[in-house]
């Protein structure tokens, strides 16, 4: 592990711009473009959101969990975790266009398994959510390729 | 996020700035439905040219407010989305139901 950052806060809407900057800044560190962060500030955007719309119901007394590493030069790890009501069919949820809201797009997850290349749901009714994402990077280093 | 309506005859001119996202959804919803439920508009422009983010909590007022002005025979357009944001909008195939433009004096002229 080459360096990492984790950080906690309640499931209030204001956090998940926090969130995804935090993430979105910290990726900065790697051989990334503009257009990689901006995914990887979509998807921690989407984890997120995931966790205090569905998680917790809109209450902002839950807490959620972000943990970013970087593993190496080239390959982030994004873990998202809640303590919410958990997911009852993982298969369903990941289903694109699903939504237990129906005012909702059912794109989170969507989104999650394009722009990533690995993507694990850990979870069960009543337990939680646990949500790894995993980035891996092209060198675009020429000399490095040589 | 910084919001500006604006009504020309039949049309609700709506400028969003900033990031479009979970905080900011419901107030954009209520704020548009609220004119679109009071006023007669049968079309609707959303400008999108100073959105630097979007994800689908944005994509979902979107998508939810066309279905609105559809259901009142209106049409709905987009102006003005930055290539980070077009990009997200074709990915979710909001951009098949939704016409898309640069800018808003391309919708004037049409």
């Amino acid at each position: 592990m080459k360096n990492y950052v984790r950080f906690e806060f309640p499931s209030v809407p204001e956090n998940v711009s926090f969130a995804r900057s935090c993430v979105g800044a910290f990726a900065a560190q790697l051989d990334c473009t503009l257009e990689e962060i901006e995914e990887i500030k979509l998807v921690v955007s989407e984890a997120v959101s995931n966790s205090i719309i569905h998680g917790y119901k809109n209450q902002p007394h839950g807490k959620v969990l972000v943990m970013a590493t970087i593993l190496d030069d080239r390959i982030m790890e994004i873990m998202i975790e809640d303590n919410g009501i958990g997911i009852a069919d993982i298969k369903q949820a990941m289903e694109p266009s699903f939504s237990s809201d129906p005012s909702r797009m059912g794109l989170g997850f969507t989104f999650m398994k394009s722009f990533m290349d690995e993507l694990e749901v850990v979870s069960q009714p009543g337990e939680g959510t646990n949500i790894k994402l995993k980035r891996c990077f092209l060198v675009k280093d020429k000399e490095a390729l040589a | 996020m910084e919001l500006e309506l604006k009504q020309i005859r039949n049309t609700l001119l709506v400028r969003v700035k900033g990031e479009m996202d979970m905080l900011v959804a419901e107030k954009l919803r209520k704020e548009i439905d609220r004119r679109l439920e009071t006023k007669q508009i049968t079309n609707l422009v959303i400008n999108l040219d100073k959105v630097t983010f979007i994800d689908s909590s944005g994509l979902g007022v979107i998508i939810g407010r066309y279905k609105k002005i559809s259901s009142l025979n209106g049409k709905m357009f987009i102006v003005g989305a930055s290539p980070s944001v077009r990009k997200i909008l074709m990915f979710s195939g909001i951009n098949k139901l939704i016409s898309m433009y640069n800018n808003e004096q391309d919708i004037i002229s049409i």
